[in-house]
């Protein structure tokens, strides 16, 4: 199986962190391999075309923006 | 095979017990609510003895009352407002102000300012994701100025502590401040003051999938909003309130007069002055603002300072700096200073 590649997009306050700890647990729970990436890097945020963070980004595709999902929500998002 | 599995697992049960609870909750809050005034006032005289003549007695039943009082607003509210936002995302804000005139595009971006979720940390990504859009520099401001202004952890402080008057009053004030200096940054043609690398970013839709949302997930979405906010904010609340409670109990009345009256027509630009660099939340300020209101400062003033506080803060300043020549900074903090100056004084001069 490949390796799930989880990318956390925003700045790094408080809702960037909590989504990164949150998809982090989901990760951990499904037993996924997976490598987690905190990206701060406008560069790269506005390549996604992301308007708001924090968002995340499995596999090169935004799951989601804005918010901080539960850990059950993200799970569905991770499998 | 994982979808199946995935789609099995999702507690829609749960998720459906949400809405039947929700009566049921809102019944336990109305009767909190109604009966927070004999409970606190047992509390604070017959439990422990507290004349409400003395300092003590009259602090103590002071936070007794609007501790829990604020606390069960604020948790309304949120979860309110949380479930309003769940119908808003940024891409659809920008959706609906993309090809809207200015003057038009300036109001609806301050309210929409109030109902769209919003970090400020993602200023940027927004500022930009509106500019390429085509949205207008001025509509773009107008809403950043809105957003974190008009917020509902400020609104249901204010409702609670001083009553929907005054919240109304800050609502629609906010609102005038943020269109009018929206509009008035956009009548000053600042374009050229943003970072060129903006405008050559290839405008595009993002592709983050539009979620659908069933009742029970945006009563969910309000859930959340009360757990993260509120979660935050309550010891700040109290902190605040124990503050203002202090106030409340030794301050003589009309200290404040003297400093924050009415009379002294200094005050005003000097409570923005102070108010502008600092940073702090609607939930920390506003309980001693309203201690201080209560002292003998003036409506206009104490508004005029709370509005600074909250409007304008140093971090997200900063953090605009990557899209803002520092011209276009100082003529944002400018435009907003002036008009919550004008706001303080325009209430001084009316009440």
């Amino acid at each position: 199986m490949n390796k799930t590649r989880i990318e956390i997009l925003g700045p790094g306050c408080a809702n960037c962190k909590t989504l990164c700890e949150r998809a982090e647990s989901a990760a951990r729970d499904l037993g996924l391999d997976y490598e987690i990436e905190k990206i701060a890097d406008m560069d790269v945020i506005l390549g996604y075309r992301v308007m708001s963070t924090p968002a995340l980004v499995v596999n090169g595709r935004v799951k989601v923006s804005g918010r901080v999902p539960s850990v059950a929500q993200l799970k569905e998002m991770l499998s | 095979m994982s979808d199946l599995a995935a789609s099995a697992v999702i507690p829609k049960p749960r998720a459906a017990r949400l809405a039947r609870l929700l009566p049921f909750a809102l019944l336990a809050w109305i009767v909190a609510y109604s009966l927070l005034g004999r409970i606190s006032a047992w509390l604070s005289r017959d439990l422990l003895h507290l004349s409400p003549a003395t300092h003590l007695g009259s602090a103590v039943a002071f936070f007794i009352y609007e501790a829990p009082k604020v606390l069960l607003l604020l948790t309304l509210v949120v979860f309110g407002v949380g479930i309003v936002r769940s119908f808003f995302t940024p891409e659809r804000t920008r959706a609906i102000l993309a090809g809207k005139k200015e003057s038009v595009g300036n109001i609806l971006a301050a309210a929409l300012g109030i109902v769209t979720p919003f970090c400020s940390c993602s200023a940027v990504p927004l500022f930009i994701g509106f500019l390429t859009a085509g949205i207008p520099l001025g509509v773009t401001f107008s809403f950043l100025i809105s957003a974190p202004m008009v917020n509902e952890v400020a609104l249901a402080l204010l409702f609670g502590l001083f009553g929907w008057k005054v919240a109304a009053l800050y609502l629609g004030t906010g609102l005038v401040v943020a269109i009018i200096a929206g509009w008035t940054i956009g009548r000053l043609h600042l374009e050229r003051h943003v970072e060129p690398w903006v405008y050559k970013l290839v405008p595009g839709e993002s592709d983050t999938v539009e979620e659908r949302l069933t009742w029970e997930d945006r009563l969910r979405h309000g859930l959340d909003a009360v757990r993260d906010i509120v979660g935050k904010v309550w010891p700040y609340v109290l902190v605040g309130i124990a503050v203002g409670a202090g106030i409340h109990g030794w301050v003589p009345e009309n200290f404040m007069a003297s400093i924050m009256g009415k009379s002294v027509w200094w005050s005003v630009p000097l409570a923005v002055v102070i108010g502008v660099p600092m940073y702090s939340n609607a939930a920390g300020i506003i309980p001693v603002v309203h201690a201080l209101l209560e002292k003998g400062a003036a409506l206009g003033t104490v508004l005029a300072f709370m509005m600074a506080v909250i409007a304008l803060s140093l971090p997200e300043t900063i953090i605009l700096r990557k899209v803002l020549k520092p011209t276009l900074i100082a003529v944002f903090l400018g435009v907003v200073t002036v008009g919550i100056i004008v706001v303080g004084y325009l209430f001084n001069w009316l009440i």
